[in-house]
């Protein structure tokens, strides 16, 4: 591999740096408890929660360093997220 | 309205887990939408997302130094438009507040006055974090850091916020607001608006530090909320240096706040400390006046 | 080829106007002002279509530069001095993002005791920058050194960033005749600039991360090769450059009546002309002296240096510089190049701040030389010490 001239990375390939070994405590979605709002997709600091095409969404366990922001953001009505430790 | 679905920031990047300012960069890059160029100067998002050779970033990205974005972004401005570029592609400053309200003042003081059509947004944490949470001018009032911190002849951080976004009013930018990303879709809609607004423009973002502030990472939403519920961080929008939107609350005393955070836990231990509490209350009395927050 | 007489300053803004920068950014120091407002007259008259940014600090003029560059436009700036000392993090920071920039430098005396006047601790103390240094003896040498500079600078097989520089107020206030070459000419020579990458929408880049210690090493490793590797574009592209408009830069050294010399002296910038007409003038007295000039400090050229000494026995090395506590940077350098050769190199530190060096000056150097005496300041006035 030669160096990227002037310090320079083609975009995106930080996908090479699985953070999910960080992880203690993982997050469990119930799928019928989601009311599909977007609130864990849209605040997740990793951005590693895609939706799929039936609107649903999944956790890339791979990158979730496990904070926990979207079980505890996820709306009162639903509390489809559950964190739990992982064990190791 | 840009497509909100789009995601420059990639995964895999080394902020701390919680960390608000990752949070915020994914909701301003939504904001931004495509054929957006970014430059940040030297910080925790600059360090986080691009160790060489894994980058975070899917839009052109550039770093150049820690004080010099805003002069970096006048030099992309200035050869976008001279290639006929300026019309399809938008230039975006996302820097950390040391980097902003210090370290960077006077490039942004000269950027701003020359006009250069581009959009700065600091993550404002509050503190210098990538460097182990020293006080920068950001810092809010009694805040302990390590370079401020609380002790016998201290209650820690012996001044107020400065107040960059006012000082960018007065150099006539069209647009200036304040933000946080605990409220998602005003955040969106800002950056689109400065986006979208000739000129020189500026955003500040409330972007809580679960490290440096000392809470829980699951606990950045609520802190965010938590700083707008008390006054302490109002969200406002000034257009052509008027004030165009202020967000009004309900207001609730400071105490639960500062309770939350490790950084102001000298307040209240050993015995709660009525008079510099006051004084933080009378900070977001004054915030509450001077922008007619208070639904009455 | 048409011969005018005009300030340096105004020559060197001419010739950067047919080099067709597309972005101009720079602040007002003496002695650079006439370089930055000939170019903002020549902007502001529509004979060069190019943004000039009219920057608050010489520190957003080069940051402004870096900005321009990596957006794919030919940039330039000119500064000299406290200009340049305040640039100082961004000069290392634009070469190690391997822009090619081109910044004159009108050399100037660094502070304190400020002082407006020449001497060349400017760019001398940027040497571990990464930045290649051209030096001129005269006006056309410095316009000449712009057009050459771009050309080397933008090699894909190089991208560094190059200071032109010139004596303050001796070169860049002075006038001269100069040829200043046609449009046609530099455009055949230069060609549009072709930015080895850009930022832009449609490829993204992520352009100046961080270095972790697994990396840094081997990129401080190329960028140091590439700066070693533009000796050899110089000698390629100066010599392309006589192709075109006539004149030689395809050595990084110059010599004087060397050939048969027993003492060399050595020197940087306009010094020369000085020199050269000492030099006439102890040759007449049956002295054999003769000059080797520096035209191009960064890269250092080490081996050309020692093979030109090595026939004499004595080197003078004019220094307008000092490396406080050691000697003067060119001295430490050429004593490098001459390693494990047995000639006698002394250094004379002199024309700091302007101090007006003559040919009787440059003969009282040899005088020293010949005594042995040497690695010294040259013209001390005793009487205020």
């Amino acid at each position: 591999m030669s160096l990227g001239i002037g310090c320079t990375a083609r975009p995106g390939n930080s996908r090479n740096n699985k953070t999910g070994s960080w992880r203690v405590f993982y997050p469990v979605m119930d799928h019928d408890k989601c009311t599909k709002c977007g609130t864990c997709q849209l605040i997740c600091p990793e951005g590693c929660i895609t939706v799929n095409p039936d609107k649903t969404y999944t956790i890339d366990l791979d990158f979730c360093k496990g904070c926990g922001m979207c079980a505890k953001e996820c709306p009162d009505k639903a509390k489809a997220i559950t964190m739990i430790q992982e064990e190791k | 309205m840009v497509d909100r679905s789009i995601e420059n920031f990639e995964c895999g990047h080394r902020a701390c887990g919680g960390c608000g300012a990752s949070s915020a960069v994914r909701m301003i890059l939504k904001g931004a939408g495509q054929n957006t160029i970014v430059v940040s100067p030297t910080g925790c998002l600059e360090v986080f997302s691009t160790p060489y050779p894994e980058t975070a970033w899917k839009t052109p990205w550039i770093h150049s130094l820690f004080e010099n974005a805003s002069a970096v972004a006048s030099g992309i401005e200035a050869s976008l438009k001279k290639q006929g570029r300026l019309e399809k592609e938008k230039i975006l400053v996302i820097g950390g507040d040391g980097a902003t309200v210090d370290i960077g003042t006077l490039c942004i003081s000269g950027a701003f006055e020359r006009g250069h059509d581009f959009t700065y947004v600091c993550y404002d944490n509050e503190a210098y974090m990538n460097t182990g949470i020293q006080r920068s001018g950001s810092t809010p009032y009694d805040a302990d850091t390590t370079t401020s911190p609380a002790g016998a002849c201290s209650t820690g951080n012996n001044r107020p916020k400065k107040d960059l976004p006012q000082i960018l009013v007065a150099h006539g930018s069209p647009y200036v607001a304040t933000a946080t990303m605990a409220y998602p879709a005003d955040l969106m809609k800002k950056v689109e608006r400065a986006m979208n607004t000739p000129g020189p423009c500026y955003i500040q973002v409330h972007a809580p530090c679960c490290t440096g502030w000392g809470f829980d990472g699951s606990m950045t939403m609520e802190i965010g909320r938590m700083a707008v519920a008390c006054g302490l961080w109002v969200n406002y929008e000034m257009i052509d240096e008027e004030l165009a939107s202020a967000k009004k609350v309900k207001r609730v005393p400071v105490d639960d706040y500062l309770k939350a955070q490790k950084r102001f836990r000298h307040l209240f231990k050993p015995t709660r400390n009525e008079a510099e509490i006051a004084k933080i209350q009378a900070i977001a009395d004054a915030n509450a006046k001077k922008y007619g927050i208070d639904i009455e | 080829m048409t011969l005018q007489i005009m300030e340096g300053s105004i020559a060197i803004a001419e010739t950067v106007r047919l080099c067709r920068p597309q972005v101009i950014s720079a602040y007002p120091i003496t002695p650079q002002t006439h370089i930055v407002e000939g170019l903002a007259s020549i902007v502001a008259d529509g004979r060069l279509d190019a943004e000039y940014i009219c920057v608050e600090s010489e520190f957003s003029a080069l940051s402004a530069c870096i900005g321009a560059s990596a957006a794919g436009s030919r940039v330039y700036s000119a500064t000299t001095s406290q200009g340049l000392a305040l640039m100082t993090e961004v000069v290392f920071n634009s070469a190690g993002m391997r822009l090619p920039i081109v910044m004159g430098i009108a050399n100037r005396a660094i502070s304190a005791p400020l002082s407006i006047w020449n001497d060349q601790q400017d760019s001398i103390m940027m040497r571990d920058s990464g930045w290649l240094q051209l030096y001129a003896e005269d006006n056309q040498e410095a316009l000449d050194m712009h057009i050459l500079a771009y050309k080397v600078c933008e090699d894909h097989d190089i991208l560094l960033p190059a200071f032109v520089c010139f004596d303050g107020f001796i070169l860049s206030h002075v006038y001269e005749p100069v040829d200043i070459p046609t449009q046609e000419q530099v455009d055949k020579f230069l060609g549009e600039f072709k930015p080895y990458q850009k930022l832009d929408v449609n490829d993204p880049i992520s352009f100046g991360m961080y270095a972790t210690p697994e990396y840094y090493l081997e990129f401080r490793y190329e960028h140091d090769a590439a700066v070693k590797r533009a000796a050899d574009a110089l000698r390629k592209y100066g010599k392309e450059f006589k192709d075109v408009f006539g004149r030689d830069y395809s050595e990084l050294i110059t010599t004087y009546k060397l050939d048969d010399a027993e003492t060399a002296i050595v020197a940087m910038g306009s010094i020369c002309g000085t020199v050269k007409d000492a030099i006439d003038e102890m040759r007449k007295d049956g002295k054999k002296v003769g000059l080797l000039s520096i035209r191009c400090f960064r890269p250092f050229p080490s081996t050309d240096i020692a093979k030109a000494l090595s026939k004499v026995n004595t080197v003078v090395v004019l220094d307008k510089n000092v490396s406080l506590g050691a000697k003067g940077a060119v001295a430490i350098e050429v004593k490098e190049a001459c390693y494990g050769s047995d000639v006698k190199i002394y250094d004379y530190i002199l024309g700091l701040g302007g101090r007006d060096v003559r040919k009787k000056d440059i003969k009282a150097i040899v005088d020293l030389a010949e005594k042995g005496k040497g690695d010294m300041f040259y013209g001390l006035r005793q009487e205020v010490l």
